[in-house]
């Protein structure tokens, strides 16, 4: 391993703009002649409405323009659309109601968007959004899935009845009832998946520009697949010839999935800028981040786990509600469905999983991917039910997850629920972590705490997901729109440095880095010489953009190619160079040389002879410069085990965290420090879902309560540990870096390890998520109370 | 309109803008130093945190004509010559920052913090960033990059 | 944002002249200013109290610790003269909101807009401080009416706070892990005129604590406090604590206070 080669802790390329204020993002873009756009948001969580009066607001100093969803419907401005497929158990597809980009006639969440008002500066944009007067006519809300479902709730579309989405399933049901009519113990949970706002620290913004002279639109965005907006701008929403539209994703200040996303107000923006004839900025407010962003997780969850009396597992049963929303969401569809039920093996070779999925509308903001995305729901599952199981049969909840690993020699394994697991050892994950814990000693360390009367606890997750979304065969065969494949281009300069073109999308991820490493010593090109380039579909090819853990899984692999054909073609230039055979030619650190001599020219001598090429082959093409595409084989599946212990002030209900052990499988690793800190971050979000962060909708009214960081509880830095961090290796088998992805492991591993903590501290069945000082401290009276009476 | 004078980064200034004009909007549109950023609308998030003579003060919660004639000093003003500043170079050696959002804030804040608290535990670290959300990192390398700047920041 | 007319006068007499109409006091804007971004608020003007050298600084006599309205936080927590004095007060002012939020607000600031969750208020009341403005002297326990309202009249500008030295106090907060401001604060002082608790956070104002103050008055010791139970009747409710579990703050804050005073 060199200091910048596969396996280093390089530092990044991308911090030092960072670090010194000259990041470019969204917000900080200007373009000449720029006009503000404020969006009218209803305040109501379900009204028609009656009338929007503009006249007052276009009045007002510095308006320019102001449209309204009718404006949008007028010019044949199309849906928002789902990009998924799902199909029902009775076969039908699911309720895809019309998800028009300003309201029409109804709003349907608080934040719903009615008007955009354009004006010279930003602030004359707000004053002008007050003066529009929308007259409302209230009806009924509803924000819980349980509540949506009754039959005396409000139907939100007039073709969804009982605001049902869909009723699907997957896995073998009567195979999975036969493991319930075999077992010996059969363990019971009702489980919340509370509903989290994904809270990126830069807020959304966009800015739409027109040129007239090219008829072309451009469009600056926070977006983590521009690509992709670019796509469903032209063959969806706007109806605008691909060829005439760019969307930039400039720098962007984190994603978490929020900013997967075709929203409203890019899509406004690039269409009103024509009508306007200047360019048009948005930039949210967080309160409007709160309102409108894509909102993450919302499942209510019963499920039932058949152990025989051994502990082995048997059969799992799941079934869910998952909040949709107001609307579908651009991928909102695949979150709790293939996303979610094929993770419930989780690492075991449990033979039989049923799981049904209920999704279903409510007057709450659309519900999509969220860092993990499914995953950290199924986990959230498959993990507690095993602490359920193993408390009440008296078993140790590490033995019970390692008795029901599936054994190392298992792989490739075909789990009953449609993924098949390429490689992984489980067991060697458990026992560092448990090692690196001191696992056995837990019992010392709780009674020490005792004595100063805390209660501690220990908790475990071991977890797998599904990453590098996706080969696209299979994905296309359970619904997905789009093809899960990524480009990658390697263009050598003519003075011998490297530009590298990639379409996924970093946003914190540190592509710029870990491309540029992976490139260096494939090419012999000092990492210094590479740039990286992303988020323009103007200069990179078309790509899938970031998300799912996919950027290095599937990205990697396309730039792999890519560099394999610059070396293939630099063989041929370079053979001709040194007058040698083609076949004679090898390739090694920068250097071409024909066997057994010392003949040798540099790659650098290559690229120069490719764009200056007087003295050349003639059967080949001048330049060097290669585009690839890779489509994934299969998902990738990082798995390993996470291990929280706690203290609990049972006067207070606080939980502090006094320790945090993961060791994951990422296969290989190529920058260790930045996998640490996606770990580190990972965790921190999960950290987040089990103590902290809860969005909250007035059940009544269908306000939402937690509209600011006032009362959405956002982790800070005295809320969390440091970490202990560790990662074993079995490699991905189907891609040629054998690296499996590691953004979303912590986000899904840590709900489950906290939660089991908390219970096993308070020695109480369940505690809901976010576990609050007032929900501990209710369920350590509760316990207190129990163990008095017993 | 008032005429609004200060210095910036060593610089004097002088812009005329509505009394309702934040510093954090004086320095990014009138300045155009758009290394300071806006997370939220609540004061709360800290990725606009400047120094004001010398403290750290959230730029989104001051308005430009309280600081007639104040120093103040951003992101954009912490490394001379090329040279990061030793906070600036530290989270660069820990990871301490991903996606950059909120770094400049929580540099401009951690220096502070450690000017004044020049031994401080990680507790005190950890305390001392509440008013800076960091979504990214989980706070792990932050807390590392300002333990290792404080010893060459006076 | 609406725009203002924006004032900064540098004697209290003329401060006085321009708080007239809808104008407000500015002092260290942290909450005036999140309000006027939220456009909760519509001043005529803003009359920023920077300017008068009267406002600022803290100054130690034997007996009494005044403070300047427009001293900030951070100068409180920092003085050697309040921490020498009491060390509670420095402590309670060095974790108000943030590191930030204690760089610019201000202890005037705090005490005239009286949030119900407020930690300066509870020192105020829990020491018997005077709060004295450009036209009188008021005693805490008459000073805080209600949420969001104080005694303070129209053209009254808060001047100076008067803490009296206690023998000992001792502030303890639970935060709001969200916002950071208290759920439930208590502060309590043993003085020589007796033994006071002063609670924040829990209902819509500052209040005293009077069984805790008559328990402690008995015996200054947390043992004192241990079976009382605070009565959850008209206390706050929101999505991070119902009534019930802060009255059981209360209790845990005061034993706690109790033990750490000094």
């Amino acid at each position: 391993m060199t200091d910048t080669g596969i396996g280093a802790p390089v530092r990044r390329k991308e911090d030092f703009r960072f670090l010194t204020g000259k990041g470019h993002y969204t917000d900080d873009i200007n373009r000449p002649g720029q006009t503000y756009a404020y969006f009218v948001r209803s305040p109501h969580a379900h009204a028609k409405i009656k009338k929007v009066d503009t006249k007052a607001a276009l009045a007002s100093p510095g308006v320019v323009a102001i449209f309204t969803g009718a404006d949008l419907a007028a010019a044949k401005v199309g849906s928002l659309i789902c990009g998924w497929a799902i199909k029902s158990r009775d076969g039908s597809p699911h309720k895809a109601p019309p998800h028009p980009p300003m309201a029409v006639d109804t709003v349907r969440h608080v934040g719903d968007h009615v008007a955009v008002v354009i004006a010279e500066t930003y602030a004359q944009a707000k004053d002008g959004a007050e003066k529009v007067a929308v007259d409302y006519a209230l009806m009924p809300a509803v924000v819980s899935v349980s509540d949506a479902i009754g039959a005396k709730a409000p139907q939100i579309h007039a073709d969804v009845p009982k605001n049902l989405c869909f009723d699907w399933e997957l896995g073998d049901k009567a195979k999975t009832d036969e493991g319930f009519a075999k077992a010996a113990h059969v363990a019971k949970l009702d489980l919340v998946n509370n509903r989290l706002i994904p809270n990126a620290m830069e807020p959304r913004a966009a800015i739409g520009e027109y040129d007239s002279g090219s008829d072309s639109h451009t469009c600056y965005v926070t977006s983590q697949n521009p690509h992709l907006l670019k796509l469903i701008f032209c063959a969806f929403v706007l109806g605008l010839p691909e060829h005439k539209v760019r969307v930039v994703a400039p720098d962007v200040g984190g994603g978490f999935g929020s900013k997967i996303f075709c929203y409203t107000e890019e899509t406004v923006v690039t269409w009103a800028a024509k009508h306007v004839g200047r360019p048009i900025k948005w930039t949210a407010e967080r309160s409007e981040s709160f309102q409108s962003d894509a909102h993450g997780r919302d499942h209510v969850t019963h499920a039932e786990l058949a152990l025989d009396k051994d502990g082995k597992f048997l059969g799992l049963r799941v079934e869910t509600l998952a909040n949709m929303g107001a609307y579908l969401s651009s991928f909102a569809t695949a979150v709790p469905t293939y996303l979610y039920a094929p993770l419930l093996c989780g690492q075991y070779a449990t033979p039989a999983v049923y799981c049904n999925v209920k999704a279903i509308f409510t007057n709450t903001a659309p519900v999509d991917a969220y860092r993990g995305a499914g995953r950290p729901e199924a986990t959230f599952v498959l993990e507690r039910i095993i602490d359920v199981a193993a408390r009440e049969m008296k078993i140790d909840p590490a033995e019970l997850r390692r008795k029901n690993f599936i054994s190392p020699s298992a792989f490739p394994y075909q789990t009953p629920i449609l993924l098949q697991y390429d490689s992984g050892n489980y067991g060697v994950s458990l026992d560092k972590a448990l090692q690196m814990i001191d696992y056995k000693n837990f019992g010392k360390r709780r009674a020490e705490s005792e004595g100063r009367g805390k209660l501690r606890g220990i908790g475990l997750s071991s977890y797998i997901e599904a990453c590098g979304i996706a080969p696209s065969a299979a994905a296309g065969a359970l619904g997905a729109g789009v093809g899960g494949w990524e480009s990658g281009q390697v263009r050598f300069n003519p003075t011998g440095s490297v530009f590298v073109f990639t379409g996924s999308h970093s946003h914190g991820q540190g592509h710029e880095t870990t491309f540029a490493q992976l490139v260096s010593p494939r090419l012999g090109v000092p990492i210094e010489n590479i740039e990286v380039v992303h988020g323009d579909t103007a200069k990179v090819p078309f790509g899938m953009g970031t998300y799912g853990s996919r950027s290095l899984a599937v990205g990697g692999p396309a730039l792999v190619r890519a560099c394999d054909k610059i070396v293939a073609k630099g063989k041929k230039i370079a053979a001709h160079l040194m007058e040698a055979a083609v076949e004679d030619v090898e390739f090694a650190a920068g250097n071409f040389k024909v066997s057994g001599t010392d003949k040798n020219v540099s790659i650098a001598q290559v690229a120069f002879a490719a764009y200056v090429p007087h003295n050349y082959p003639a059967d080949v093409e001048p330049g060097l410069d290669e585009t690839a595409f890779y489509d994934p084989l299969n998902f990738t599946f990082p798995a390993g085990t996470h291990i929280a212990e706690v203290e609990i002030d049972p006067d207070t209900g606080i939980t502090k965290i006094v320790d945090w052990v993961a060791v994951d499988d990422f296969g290989k690793v190529i920058n260790p420090m930045i996998v640490e800190g996606q770990v580190h971050g990972g965790i921190a979000q999960g950290v987040g879902q089990a103590l902290l962060e809860a969005c909250v909708y007035d059940k009544e009214t269908g306000q939402l309560v937690t509209g600011s960081y006032n009362d959405y509880c956002m982790p800070r830095a005295d809320d969390l540990p440091s970490y202990k961090i560790a990662t074993t290796e079995t490699a991905c088998t189907h891609n040629s870096l054998g690296v499996k992805g590691c953004g979303e492991a912590g986000a899904i591993a840590a709900p489950p390890a906290l939660i089991n903590a908390i219970v096993n501290a308070l020695g109480v069945a369940h505690i809901d998520m976010p576990a609050t000082p007032e929900k501990v401290w209710r369920a350590a009276q509760q316990s207190k109370n129990k163990l008095a009476a017993e | 309109m008032p005429t609004v004078s200060m210095t910036v980064n060593g610089k004097s200034v002088s812009r005329d803008v509505e009394t309702r004009t934040l510093l954090v909007q004086y320095i990014r549109e009138h300045l155009g130093l758009t290394g300071t950023h806006v997370g939220c609308d609540t004061s709360q998030c800290g990725a606009c945190v400047v120094h004001i003579d010398g403290r750290s003060v959230k730029s989104c919660t001051v308005l430009a004509v309280q600081l007639q004639g104040a120093q103040v000093t951003t992101i954009e003003g912490l490394a001379k010559d090329g040279k990061l500043h030793p906070m600036q170079e530290a989270f660069r050696e820990h990871h301490g920052l991903q996606c950059g959002f909120c770094t400049p804030g929580m540099v401009m804040s951690a220096i502070d913090l450690v000017k004044r608290n020049p031994n401080a535990s990680e507790e005190t670290i950890r305390h001392g960033l509440e008013g800076n959300i960091c979504r990214c990192t989980g706070y792990h390398n932050i807390v590392k990059a300002i333990q290792a700047a404080a010893p060459h920041i006076k | 944002m609406y725009n203002f007319d924006y004032h900064r006068p540098s004697s209290l007499g003329e401060a006085a002249k321009l708080l007239t109409g809808e104008a407000k006091l500015l002092a260290g804007g942290q909450t005036l200013l999140p309000t006027l971004k939220q456009r909760l608020a519509q001043p005529s003007a803003l009359i920023d109290l920077a300017g008068i050298a009267e406002l600022k600084g803290i100054k130690a006599s034997g007996s009494i610790i005044s403070i300047g309205a427009t001293t900030r936080h951070v100068e409180v927590a920092t003085s050697a003269d309040v921490k020498k004095a009491i060390p509670a007060l420095a402590d309670l002012a060095g974790d108000i909101g943030d590191p930030q939020v204690r760089n610019m607000g201000t202890i005037g600031g705090s005490l005239a807009n009286n949030d119900p969750a407020a930690d300066y208020p509870a020192a105020a009341l829990g020491l018997n401080a005077t709060i004295n403005t450009n036209k009188r002297a008021i005693p805490a326990d008459a000073f805080f009416k209600g949420m969001f309202e104080t005694a303070l009249e129209d053209g009254e500008i808060i001047t100076r706070i008067d803490f009296p030295v206690p023998q000992k106090a001792a502030y303890m907060k639970f935060d709001n892990p969200a916002s950071r401001y208290a759920i439930v604060g208590v502060f309590v002082a043993q003085t020589k005129d007796g033994v006071r608790v002063a609670v924040t956070g829990a209902g819509p104002c500052v209040f005293r604590w009077s069984d805790a103050e008559k328990a402690l008055a008995g015996n200054f010791s947390a043992a004192s406090v241990e079976k009382l139970k605070a009565s959850s009747k008209g206390l706050n409710a929101d999505i991070h604590a119902s009534a019930d579990y802060r009255a059981h703050l209360i209790g845990v804050m005061a034993k706690r206070a109790v033990a750490a005073a000094r």
